[in-house]
């Protein structure tokens, strides 16, 4: 396995408060590597800087030489005032025949929206023309920022399954920046738990049943992430249970 | 032909809409409706600045309106709060354009004619400055097409495909600033960022892509232009304006027909 992207040493922000401090990160060919974080914990300042948006202040980026991107964002906000169908949307910027974009489409689910606008498309099929656009361009990586935000519970299960299925399929390395877990923690080789700056990483299990991954999500109001985490953990489970309701 | 004077003001109006009517369409997407009204009423300085330094107007209002254009797209892309500090900007280059006119002898100046155009006296040379302009405007956005598209649907999606915004964004500044000193002589600068914005407003109820609002809204530039040169003549009203009113006519018309359009 190469490596696309390493960081060493890396923070990102004013020195004062940085967004993320000595970070290192890497991630190789086909891996899938799930970054989770509380909300203001430095998850976007991470994929922006990775992907050469923002320039570290400290340390290092190295990227493989000609590695291609596919980047799903966080959000899309189409303006009403211009109109784009499916299937313009997914020859920006580059050109798709309709042959590769109607292939693209069935494979992400969501066969035979080319000509539907992307302001008329459910959150469901939005996230599938995002992700089919990212894949069209062959990505080495697959970056999906939150991408299953105003999603359902089965509909946040089906995304990942696809994800999973389509990386298997051409291969890529798939980062996911992400604060619900359950199901992203089977799909994940590797879990990174991100405060300003990495608390811990590992294995999904272990991740887990780390103490920092706990302090971080326990008993705080990101309940339903300690509820989905504790299905791998029983004794817990009481614990998660009550912190959901309390909301 | 070009000996008509009515031939040069259509000649005129229509180098302007085929510009104006792409470029609008940026304008209403990326909702810089302020920014090019800003732009605009600086051309009223660099007129007076032409004048005074005895240099072309064209030249005069394209470095005025680029300079105010570069500053505006400076403060944006810093992340202004830019609403008020516009507003400032716009009224304070027009005010001060006004005022640095006035010291220009009366002789040479007929204010009105820069404020609403003077579309009936366009020159032969005006024609070819216009036209010029005008396919240097195209050629620049059909060039950077898809990249100006990516980036005005958001920048981040663009720099992953290697597209950098900033870059995009000084494409549509420039052409800002090159049709505003275009449209100067046409409808003049109160009413340029009219002919920017309702073509292009008027273009979206029927389009269904980018690419065939721009063409739609073009073609409504050029109707107004016909509709609005013809009513002057017919009514004898002044020109610049009655092409924007009859631009704000097909606006009316399109909303009313985009409902139609869209009962499905």
């Amino acid at each position: 396995m190469s490596v696309l992207i390493e960081t060493s040493g890396m923070s990102v922000g004013y020195t004062g408060q940085p967004a993320l401090r000595d970070v290192d990160f890497t991630i190789a060919s086909g891996e899938i590597v799930t970054v989770v974080g509380p909300n203001g914990s430095g998850k976007s300042t991470l994929v922006k800087t990775l992907m050469g948006l923002l320039k570290p202040t400290a340390g290092k980026v190295r990227r493989a030489e000609g590695l291609r991107i596919g980047y799903v964002p966080q959000r899309l906000h189409i303006d009403t005032t211009l109109p784009m169908t499916v299937a313009r949307f997914l020859s920006l910027p580059d050109r798709r025949t309709p042959d590769e974009t109607a292939r693209m489409l069935r494979r992400v689910g969501a066969p035979g929206l080319e000509a539907r606008q992307m302001t008329r498309l459910s959150g469901g099929q939005f996230q599938r023309v995002l992700l089919a656009r990212a894949l069209l361009a062959r990505p080495g990586l697959l970056i999906l920022d939150e991408p299953t935000q105003g999603l359902d519970q089965p509909g946040v299960a089906d995304f990942y399954r696809l994800i999973e299925e389509v990386r298997r399929e051409l291969g890529c390395a798939v980062l996911l920046v992400s604060h619900d877990l359950h199901v992203v923690m089977r799909a994940s080789d590797r879990v990174i738990c991100l405060n300003g700056h990495v608390c811990c990483e590992g294995t999904p299990e272990s991740v887990v049943s780390a103490p920092e991954y706990r302090a971080l999500f326990g008993g705080e109001a990101q309940g339903a992430l300690a509820l989905y985490a504790h299905h791998h953990d029983h004794s817990h489970e009481r614990d998660g249970a009550e912190t959901e309701h309390a909301h | 032909m070009l000996d008509d004077f009515l031939v040069r003001a259509g000649l005129a109006g229509a180098g302007l809409a085929l510009a104006a009517g792409p470029l609008g369409c940026f304008v209403v997407w990326r909702r810089m409706a302020y920014f090019g009204d800003a732009t605009a009423h600086a051309a009223i300085l660099g007129v007076a600045l032409a004048l005074m330094l005895d240099v072309s107007l064209v030249a005069g209002t394209l470095a005025v309106a680029l300079a105010m254009a570069l500053v505006v797209a400076g403060l944006v892309g810093r992340g202004h709060a830019i609403d008020a500090t516009l507003g400032v900007l716009s009224h304070s280059a027009l005010a001060i354009g006004l005022v640095a006119i006035s010291f220009v002898p009366a002789v040479r100046v007929d204010l009105s004619s820069y404020l609403f155009g003077d579309i009936l006296a366009v020159g032969r040379g005006d024609l070819a400055v216009i036209w010029a302009g005008s396919v240097l405007v195209l050629g620049l956005l059909l060039w950077r097409w898809s990249a100006l598209l990516t980036a005005t649907l958001n920048e981040e999606l663009a720099f992953s495909a290697g597209i950098r915004a900033e870059r995009e964004r000084l494409v549509l500044t420039v052409a800002l600033a090159i049709v505003v000193a275009l449209a100067i002589k046409v409808v003049g600068a109160l009413l340029i960022a009219a002919m920017l914005i309702i073509p292009a407003a008027a273009a979206r109820s029927f389009a269904s892509t980018p690419e065939s609002m721009a063409v739609i809204a073009t073609m409504l530039g050029l109707v107004s232009v016909g509709v609005g040169l013809e009513a002057s003549l017919v009514v004898d009203t002044p020109a610049g304006p009655s092409i924007v009113a009859s631009a704000a006519a097909v606006y009316a018309v399109s909303v009313i027909g985009g409902v139609v359009w869209r009962r499905d």
